[in-house]
């Protein structure tokens, strides 16, 4: 089984709607949605819910006004300045426990608190594990390794060759999370200066954990001196440039229709992301 | 006054309305412009300031003294992210999983346990007339983004006008950034992913209760929910920003929209005082 995760650095630069193409493109695969902050894939690939959990983790602390002596050295050792006159919270809590470890009353306890939801879904593309982190709630690096693990369980049960995933925008938490131990990272980027920054960032992320990137320039002739910048760049660092897509606006039509823009239309664009799956099938060695 | 400026869903052009919206406001009085998108800090693309200031940002991490260690497992048994084991006769530390809350150096019984700084990231500064810059860059492998944000966020002069640059998404970097905003400026487009996205964007400035306002970019590129959206729930369209090239080419090159298009200053002078007019209103009420 290969694992694929699709990243960028920038966000919008187009990956979700180069994963819902490779998931109407590939065989033998179960979809992943690891943005669980902003996830967007369902609304292209329409799934049905099979199955809807609750995603426990991680802790706020509570504190019993009944017992409480207002000593105030709670809030003296709280570092993340979540206490204030004796109340918590609970969006700055980061759930280390110290005020409960330290109050001399034990007015102070640690609740579990409910993070969000993950889900297992069917598509008419294959299975889709998937999930929505709760509003203003921390964790989301657990929740992606979540979403994850049930994709590979998925993928072993049912003996499915490819694990493609979404990824989030960024190089912190829930990258990390949506890319250790992948076996490729494909990264979308475009040619505008933040496009290019942030693409050198999420490659350096790539370079730490020891994770092949490969690179995709989208909407490539918005700026085609930047694109050759990226070119170079590539070039010099040793990272193959496996496709150039040129703007369409057929890209965001096929959104506002809800569908994969391989299915929605034939054209230059997606004979460049069909080639890019056969570079990616390539790459991955089956 | 803090304006923050977010979006949800990421590429929208939040770095686009906060660039330019301190710019535009730096014509007339001081104005603090905060790049609080620490894993991808764009705003210095379109500044072309040399940043004359960096300080590093370190979390404290244990460090544990293995001459008083008695190897009791009370550091262990109290961290909340499994950060520091004790095996037999040994006491790992992980970094990287340390939230740097103290709680293992303060309750350590033998005092064995000091902390040092590990370095995750910088807070570099910059001045432009009246405009003072301050972003915060978190260090490639690190994971975590709030601490610099945090940072970041303690150079607020509070007699200055403040406008903060997000991340995209709606979890704890988000929250981090936005929280103590008078008003918060979310972008968008107009296609089912942008809604979505907004959505949650929204739900996080109520449950903060922030008020909010909406600017459409790429105005005409998609459908018309976003509109209907924010009519239903009474959330007021502040700005559109149409699809156009000239637009986009500017943006790629690093140019400020005010800069390569002066007609949009006045655009930008009315969306701040249309927020003036809202804060004060609301004030009245």
């Amino acid at each position: 089984m290969k694992e694929i995760v699709v990243l960028s650095g920038k966000g919008g630069t187009g990956k979700t709607s180069i994963v819902a193409s490779f998931a109407a493109l590939a065989q033998s695969k179960v979809l992943a949605d690891c943005d669980v902050d902003a996830a967007d894939l369902y609304l292209l690939l329409k799934p049905e819910l099979k199955e809807k959990n609750e995603f426990w983790s991680g802790q706020v602390a509570f504190i019993d006004k009944e017992k409480c002596t207002e000593c105030a050295l709670c809030q003296e050792v709280c570092r993340f300045g979540a206490i204030e006159d004796y109340v918590v919270d609970p969006v700055s809590c980061e759930g280390c426990g110290f005020c409960h470890q330290v109050c001399p009353v034990d007015a102070i306890t640690m609740r579990k608190s409910m993070s969000g939801h993950w889900f297992i879904s069917n598509t008419k593309y294959g299975y889709l594990s998937h999930a929505r982190l709760g509003i203003a709630q921390e964790n989301s690096g657990k929740l992606v390794a979540l979403v994850r693990q049930n994709a590979k369980h998925i993928a072993e049960k049912a003996g499915l060759d490819y694990i493609i995933t979404d990824g989030p925008p960024g190089i912190g938490c829930p990258v990390i999370s949506s890319l250790s131990g992948a076996n490729l990272a494909l990264l979308v980027t475009e040619p505008t200066l933040s496009g290019i920054h942030d693409l050198e960032r999420v490659i350096g992320v790539c370079r730490h954990f020891g994770i092949p990137p490969l690179v995709c320039i989208n909407k490539y002739d918005l700026n085609e001196e930047n694109s050759y910048q990226i070119e170079n760049y590539c070039h010099r660092e040793k990272i193959e440039v496996a496709a150039e897509i040129p703007f369409d606006n057929v890209v965001t039509e096929a959104i506002v229709q809800g569908s994969p823009v391989v299915e929605y239309s034939s054209n230059k664009i997606t004979q460049q992301i069909k080639e890019l799956w056969r570079i990616i099938l390539a790459k991955l060695g089956k | 006054m803090i304006i923050s400026v977010a979006s949800g869903k990421g590429g929208t052009g939040k770095t686009l309305v906060a660039t330019n919206l301190a710019l535009t406001l730096s014509g007339k009085s001081k104005v603090q412009l905060l790049d609080c998108d620490v894993e991808e800090p764009n705003v210095h693309i379109f500044l072309h300031s040399p940043m004359n200031q960096s300080q590093p940002v370190f979390i404290p991490i244990p460090k544990v003294d293995e001459a008083k260690c008695t190897y009791c497992g009370k550091c262990a048994e109290v961290c909340a992210y499994n950060a520091i084991a004790v095996v037999k006769n040994k006491v790992l530390v992980f970094p990287e999983l340390c939230h740097g809350c103290g709680a293992c150096s303060y309750l350590c019984p033998e005092s064995a346990i000091s902390e040092e700084g590990r370095e995750i990231g910088v807070v570099e500064r910059a001045s432009l007339g009246n405009l003072e810059f301050v972003q915060g860059r978190l260090t490639v492998g690190e994971a975590m983004a709030p601490p610099i944000i945090r940072e970041v966020k303690g150079h607020i002069d509070p007699t200055s006008m403040v406008i903060i640059d997000v991340s995209p998404g709606s979890s704890c970097p988000v929250v981090e950034a936005v929280k103590g905003s008078d008003f918060c400026l979310l972008v968008t487009e107009p296609t089912p992913f942008g809604l979505s996205d907004l959505s949650l964007a929204v739900e996080v400035m109520r449950k903060l209760d922030i008020p909010c306002g909406v600017v459409i970019n790429r105005d005409g590129v998609g459908d018309d929910k976003v509109e209907s959206y924010c009519q239903e729930q009474g959330i007021p369209i502040l700005l559109k920003i149409p699809l156009d090239r000239n637009i986009a080419t500017l943006y790629s090159k690093g140019v400020p929209l005010i800069e390569g298009m002066p007609q949009w200053h006045k655009s930008f002078l009315r969306l701040f005082q249309d927020i003036e007019g809202i804060l004060t209103s609301q004030v009245a009420k």
